[in-house]
């Protein structure tokens, strides 16, 4: 009879369960020990279809490319051509994401208007109101009208160059939002009307509206109170995109915006960001056709946002059929957010510099996500609008290059028909041919 | 002088680009609107100390975000009458649909029928008087101000709400989550006999019942969660 432990029987190697990781083991311990659920900032950090599973294919005997440094490729969009007397005027079809001042310092939302208007672009309030600086150094700045109202007033309203109608956000459709305490400096609280110290929620739905009929009255009064001055936006979290778009318009938008899974929070439920909503690359081609279908598409402008990261992206995202996109994490990123350079004080929260996202805890080492006086003095206002401009004008170059190797003289002039998909999610999502074939999966039914 | 709008003939864009043009040091302080048939954003975004009668009922959000003005309206508003008000002072003949005073920084808000469900959610500062009964989730997530019912209040009154004072002189269906009856001390009497005054209404202090929060569910604790 053979002994099981004998040194020379094989032994099964230790095998980790694809189901049970380590990071899901961890998490159930953690959620063991503590009774609450993990609550981070960020977008879906989980591998989903996106526009890196796309290709451009450039131009060959049946297109003819644009020299790359010396014609022209048009980069300027407008944005609330619709309905308002002054639409916004981008240089640029990338516009920076709104984000709350509380969750962001004052001197970081200095350094997004900075940097958004040197680069000839927008930037946006969040829940919060609207701050002086913020104000005094953007330019173009689209002013959130959110559930909370927090820091909401019509003098702000009338300051603002358009009004962004927050219905949901990518990585949190259908939720509100947590500031949790400890980021609750006097001036935060102030702006809120709130004790300082406590949880400070923000609703999942609008206090005074419920539905795209009485939303339609909600714009009707904005617009009344601003003199029909500035555009209105609404902007979503990615779940039906056909559907809120059509809905979107029909109230009355001038410009829809629509935010996919990887668009990041200050913070929420990591299960909330992880499970809900859309990716990205699965709500563009569904609200262009919505547009459309309307006979709408460009005279309502679409704007995306969700983990766009650099000019490839733009390029796609602009192909698919958007007007213009949106960034929010990689501003962040730019202006100095998880920078390696930190990494011995992100090593004592416990985290690594690039997964860094307790960003609600308010001990951001880099001093963005913070209101603690001594964080926020590491961070340089005036270098950060820099780093800022400087990206954004790499992504647009980037873009351009892509642009003009299709043939493009005009951002807006790509197409679907530039682009083909490296998988077959990512073919059936983006309604474009897997590479090396004709075949895109999932064209049998509508696009909804 | 009296200044008379029609708004059935002139329109709503007329009406409100007349009310908004005018100034802290205007002398046409007396408007009335006739006509005004259930139109929506009537007298929205006003920041000029001046009245404004509205003859009949409105639709939805009358009186939004007004500053400084005073508005009588003698019939009855739609959802969201004197939306995030930040001053002056709306005073309903009638009764008052959903969200009346929803997110309110200040001013006053008199109601002198009723008001439907949500009234004064996320109050932030405004006073509301309302002589009637109000409905349910009224004062929801309520910041800041005093909400002052005359009448009964329906379902989960106050729920989740921060430092909203409540007065509620009838009975409350239920209180909504961290919502809990409180004294009436001297303080609160002086304060709600004022706004009574205020308000038009001639109810005795004395009747009347606080509420406010109790405060457990400022910061998350999972000892809580069975509380939302």
């Amino acid at each position: 009879m053979s002994n099981d432990k004998s040194p020379n029987i094989p032994r099964t190697e230790p095998i980790m369960s694809a189901t049970f990781t380590p990071a899901v083991n961890a998490e159930i311990r953690r959620a063991a020990a503590t009774g609450i659920y993990d609550i981070r900032g960020g977008g879906a950090k989980r591998r989903v279809p996106h526009l890196d599973d796309l290709l451009f294919l450039g131009a060959s005997m049946s297109r003819y490319p644009l020299e790359g440094y010396r014609e022209r490729c048009n980069t300027s969009v407008s944005l609330g051509t619709r309905y308002a007397q002054n639409p916004i005027e981008l240089d640029i079809p990338i516009t920076i994401a709104g984000m709350s001042f509380g969750a962001l310092s004052g001197p970081a939302k200095e350094a997004l208007g900075r940097g958004a208007s040197a680069a000839g672009t927008s930037t946006t309030t969040g829940d919060g109101g609207m701050t002086p600086e913020e104000r005094g150094q953007s330019s173009k700045l689209v002013y959130q009208y959110l559930p909370s109202r927090y820091g909401m007033n019509p003098d702000d309203l009338r300051k603002a160059d358009a009004i962004e109608m927050v219905v949901g956000q990518g990585a949190k459709p259908g939720g509100g939002g947590m500031l949790l305490g400890q980021k609750i400096s006097d001036r935060v609280a102030e702006m809120r009307t709130l004790p300082k110290g406590i949880d400070q929620r923000s609703a999942c739905r609008h206090p005074d509206w419920t539905g795209p009929d009485d939303l339609e009255i909600k714009i009707l009064e904005l617009r009344e109170i601003t003199g029909w001055k500035v555009p209105i936006y609404v902007k979503v979290g990615a779940t039906r995109p056909y559907f809120d778009t059509t809905l979107a318009v029909k109230a009355g938008a001038d410009v829809v915006v629509i935010d996919g899974m990887q668009g990041g929070t200050a913070a929420t439920q990591d299960v909330f960001i992880e499970h809900v909503g859309l990716p990205t690359l699965a709500c563009i081609r569904p609200a262009v056709k919505a547009l459309q279908d309307l006979g709408l598409h460009r005279e309502v402008q679409l704007v995306v946002s969700g983990g766009i990261r650099n000019g490839a992206d733009v390029a796609k995202a602009m192909a698919l059929g958007a007007d213009a996109v949106a960034i929010g994490t990689a501003a962040l990123i730019a202006l100095g957010d998880n920078d390696p350079k930190w990494e011995a004080d992100y090593q004592k929260l416990g985290t690594t510099a690039g997964a860094y996202d307790d960003w609600h805890e308010g001990q951001d080492p880099a001093g963005i996500t913070t209101q603690d006086p001594d964080l926020m003095a590491r961070f340089d206002p005036v270098e950060g609008g820099r780093r800022l401009r400087n990206y954004l004008k790499v992504m647009t170059l980037e873009a351009q290059t892509i642009a003009r190797a299709c043939g493009k003289n005009d951002l807006r002039n790509l197409e679907p028909e530039d682009l083909c998909a490296l998988t077959i999610e990512a073919a059936a999502m983006a309604g474009v041919p897997l590479a090396g074939t004709s075949w895109v999966p999932g064209t049998s039914g509508d696009i909804t | 002088m009296m200044q008379t709008f029609d708004l059935e003939a002139e329109g709503l864009r007329a009406l409100n680009t007349a009310l908004q043009a005018q100034t802290r040091e205007t002398n046409q302080t007396p408007w009335q609107v006739l006509n005004p048939k259930g139109a929506h954003a009537v007298a929205v975004g006003l920041d000029a100390p001046i009245d404004v009668q509205v003859k009949g009922s409105t639709g939805y959000y009358c009186g939004g975000m007004n500053k400084q003005a005073t508005i009588r309206v003698a019939g009855s508003v739609g959802p969201g009458a004197a939306e995030n008000m930040m001053s002056g002072r709306i005073i309903v003949e009638g009764d008052a649909s959903q969200y009346a005073g929803a997110t309110g920084h200040g001013g006053m808000l008199v109601i002198k029928g009723n008001a439907a469900s949500r009234c004064g959610i996320s109050m932030k500062g405004i006073d509301i008087v309302v002589h009637g009964n109000i409905g349910h989730m009224s004062a929801f997530m309520a910041q800041s101000g005093t909400l002052v019912v005359c009448g009964d209040a329906g379902d989960a009154l106050g729920d989740s709400l921060y430092e909203a004072r409540l007065f509620v002189r009838g009975s409350v269906q239920s209180l909504g989550a961290d919502c809990v009856e409180k004294d009436m001390r001297p303080e609160h009497i002086e304060l709600l006999r004022g706004l009574l005054e205020a308000g038009e209404c001639d109810a005795k202090p004395e009747e009347f019942k606080r509420y406010g929060s109790a405060r457990k569910l400022y910061n998350f604790d999972i000892d809580n969660a069975g509380d939302y």
